[in-house]
């Protein structure tokens, strides 16, 4: 079988394009440059792609497989940072990731697998794609530590089918690394990948700040009143829940001021103490992997907690969600269904 | 594996290799006194005599380098003080990346210089322009003969990167009439890690070099040269020309890929015999690059970085080809490329144009 391995020079997609080679399929490795590298770091003269693309190569040159880097700049720019960016000057809470499989990966690296002739897409993410009764299944990884299947709620059914997440399976992260140095491969002890590729100096602010001088520009933080606390450099500093960064406002008397709600209109950032948040809310562009129909399930609206009883109702291209207990819901973060272990879809959280 | 990426390197020619091989078995600097010394100087000194005779000055004239790009630099920092650069718009980019602020000539829809607009801008004041004699995506030729005489007229000095002709047609400083001329060991069937830039007696007495070291190449490169690479260079040029044989073959892998859906690049214009630029409308230059790989066919499109990663070409970005620039593959025969590989070409772009078009 031909399988196209999205390698990003990490352990994870290396091990995952060793173990298709060892078991005989014909892989190739294709790396994805989605954003120039010495430019993100701001050193002059720096190349333009990062250590992560030297060393997939490397990696497929041990393994002996044709690699190739596949330049998605425009189109990373277009999908992913400039929705990055205006997603936080509408005063929501963007999930690049999910944008970025929706389309660089899920979208133009399989019409890539199809133009090579090849069957497949494999990638290093932890998940499960189980083949059910009616088609391809995502489920959670086996290993809960690891699961990412919040971050790819997006993936249609039909994507789903032509793809491949061999680590889904894997019991941890130990036994990947293991097999890493089972196949030679360089990498193996390389740390794990952390925040968001395309602000490696991690201050997501000033990338922000260059696609959207208005989502960086100053303003006011009040209560829900209206009457001004402090003032902010920039709504995109802010998610609704956060308690940081909110200068003289912090406190209320003895109470702590969290962020309740941000208002891109008039730039003001609305503080208050912790509510019992709201129990239903409003999700668009929904991908639904089951046929969409009333349902009760649990939901998760954000990637790292513990999901939320809740009842979901399809609503033309969106969806109500019910929550049998109130939560604070992020605008704009991913609100994923879940039954047990299956993925049975989501959306992204109006404001 | 069927290699039809020539301009990116050619393959050895076996008398190269014999020279190569029969040099690095000899123990010597060039510069040393003794008899070692003096065997490391000659084959060196033979190996200038030939080059310099080849490619159309005197042998005191010619100043080994690294390669191409090197060559490019030497002449760019080494006669362009005090005057303005004028760059081609489809130089190579041993040339773009050292002069950010030069003056860019446009070149017309078929990749030529404009040479009226040439003659507006050398009068206004000094300059040093630079063109490509051919190029290495289109294989389009510059007239540079008359971009010579326009220099000339206006008091420029002309520096042509002759890299992409050396081996495949005449090329020759005194004939073109330039004031210097790079050209590189490997795109001709040497070894690669040689260069040189061949200059007129009066821009070698007014050049200034990049590298002093130890004052080799007459002080204007210093470095102890690659007597072995250089021996390989000069037996590579020696070489003769295959113009007719590889456009006729060039020819028959161009009607062949026209045939399968292809457009080609610049036809009209006087192009180099093994070169052709196929735009394949609708698909990615990547994908066809990679496709004919998996396929068995090394070819190429647009600047590779050292990534690997494949950029628009900015050769056809300023001819005006517009989306055609990131459709476009670089086809490019070998001094050693037989009927056999053009048919095992055809073959697979066929393949691949069918699969391909109907994918888009």
């Amino acid at each position: 079988m031909r399988i196209v391995v999205a390698m990003s020079g990490g352990v994870d997609s290396s091990t995952v394009a060793g173990l298709l080679a060892e078991q005989g399929h014909d892989v190739i490795g294709v790396t994805l440059q989605l954003y120039d590298h010495g430019a993100a770091i701001a050193r002059k003269g720096a190349c333009c792609a990062g250590q992560d693309i030297h060393d997939a190569r490397r990696v497929a040159d041990h393994l002996g497989i044709p690699h190739y880097v596949i330049d998605a700049e425009a189109r990373f720019r277009a999908a992913v940072m400039q929705d990055f960016a205006d997603s936080y000057a509408r005063g929501e809470t963007p999930v690049p990731c999910v944008r970025c499989n929706q389309s660089v990966k899920f979208t133009d690296l399989l019409a890539l697998t199809a133009d090579l002739g090849a069957s497949h897409m494999a990638t290093g993410h932890y998940v499960q794609r189980i083949d059910g009764p009616d088609g391809a299944e995502l489920h959670r990884a086996v290993d809960p530590a690891r699961d990412q299947s919040w971050f790819l709620f997006a993936t249609t059914r039909a994507q789903l089918g032509r793809s491949l997440f061999p680590l889904g399976a894997m019991p941890d992260k130990a036994t990947v690394r293991a097999h890493a140095e089972r196949l030679g491969i360089q990498v193996a002890a390389k740390p794990d990948s952390q925040d968001i590729c395309f602000v490696p100096s991690g201050s997501y602010a000033d990338v922000v700040a260059k696609l959207r001088p208005d989502a960086a520009a100053a303003g006011e933080i009040v209560n829900e009143d209206g009457a001004v606390l402090a003032r902010h450099d920039g709504i995109a500093r802010y998610t609704v829940g956060q308690a940081k960064r909110l200068g003289t406002a912090t406190h209320d008397g003895a109470t702590r001021r969290i962020v309740l709600a941000l208002d891109p209109q008039t730039r003001r950032v609305v503080v208050g103490p912790r509510r019992d948040g709201t129990a239903t809310l409003r999700l668009r562009e929904m991908n639904w992997l089951v046929p969409p129909a009333t349902l009760r399930c649990t939901v998760k609206l954000r990637a790292r907690e513990e999901p939320h009883p809740a009842t979901v109702t399809p609503d033309g291209a969106g969806a109500l969600v019910t929550l049998d207990t109130p939560a604070l819901p992020a605008p704009g973060q991913a609100c994923v269904m879940y039954d047990g272990a299956r993925v049975l879809g989501g959306g992204f959280i109006l404001g | 594996m069927i290699y039809l990426d020539a301009n990116a390197t050619e393959p050895l020619r076996p008398s190269a290799r014999e020279a190569l091989l029969a040099a690095l078995a000899v123990t010597g600097n060039p510069s040393s006194v003794h008899a070692a010394g003096r065997q490391a100087r000659r084959m060196v000194e033979a190996a200038r005599e030939s080059l310099a005779a080849r490619f159309g000055a005197r042998p005191a004239d010619l100043v080994f380098t690294s390669g191409g790009t090197e060559a490019d630099a030497l002449a760019l920092y080494g006669l362009g003080a005090g005057r303005r650069v004028i760059l081609g718009a489809t130089e190579h980019d041993a040339l773009r990346a050292a002069a950010p602020d030069a003056t860019v000539l446009p070149v017309d829809r078929h990749g030529r210089a404009d040479l009226d607009r040439l003659a507006a801008l050398l009068a206004q004041g000094p300059a040093l322009v630079c063109l490509m004699h051919a190029n290495n995506e289109t294989g389009v030729l510059h007239p540079i003969a008359e971009a010579a005489a326009i220099c000339r007229r206006h008091g420029a000095l002309l520096h042509v990167d002759a890299v992409q002709t050396a081996g495949r047609i005449g090329t020759s400083l005194a004939a073109l009439g330039a004031d210097s001329l790079a050209i590189s060991s490997h795109k001709l069937g040497g070894p690669a890690g040689a260069g040189a830039l061949l200059l007129t007696e009066a821009a070698a007495a007014a050049l200034a070099p990049l590298i002093r070291g130890g004052g080799q190449e007459r002080g204007r490169r210093g470095g102890t040269p690659p007597v072995a690479i250089i021996a390989g260079f000069a037996a590579a040029a020696e070489a003769p020309l295959e113009a007719d044989r590889l456009a006729a073959l060039r020819d028959r892998a161009e009607q062949a890929a026209i045939a399968a859906g292809a457009v080609p690049v610049a036809v009209e214009a006087a192009r180099l015999p093994n070169t052709t630029a196929l735009s394949l409308p609708g698909v990615a230059a990547q994908t066809q690059v990679i496709a004919l790989d998996l396929a068995g066919i090394c070819v190429s499109a647009g600047a590779a970085c050292s990534s690997g990663k494949v950029t628009s070409s900015h050769v056809l970005e300023a001819m005006g080809l517009g989306p055609r620039a990131g459709e476009t593959i670089r086809v490019s025969l070998a001094w050693n490329t037989a009927a056999a590989d053009i048919a095992a070409f055809a073959a697979a772009y066929a393949t691949l144009a069918g699969r391909l078009r109907r994918a888009a």
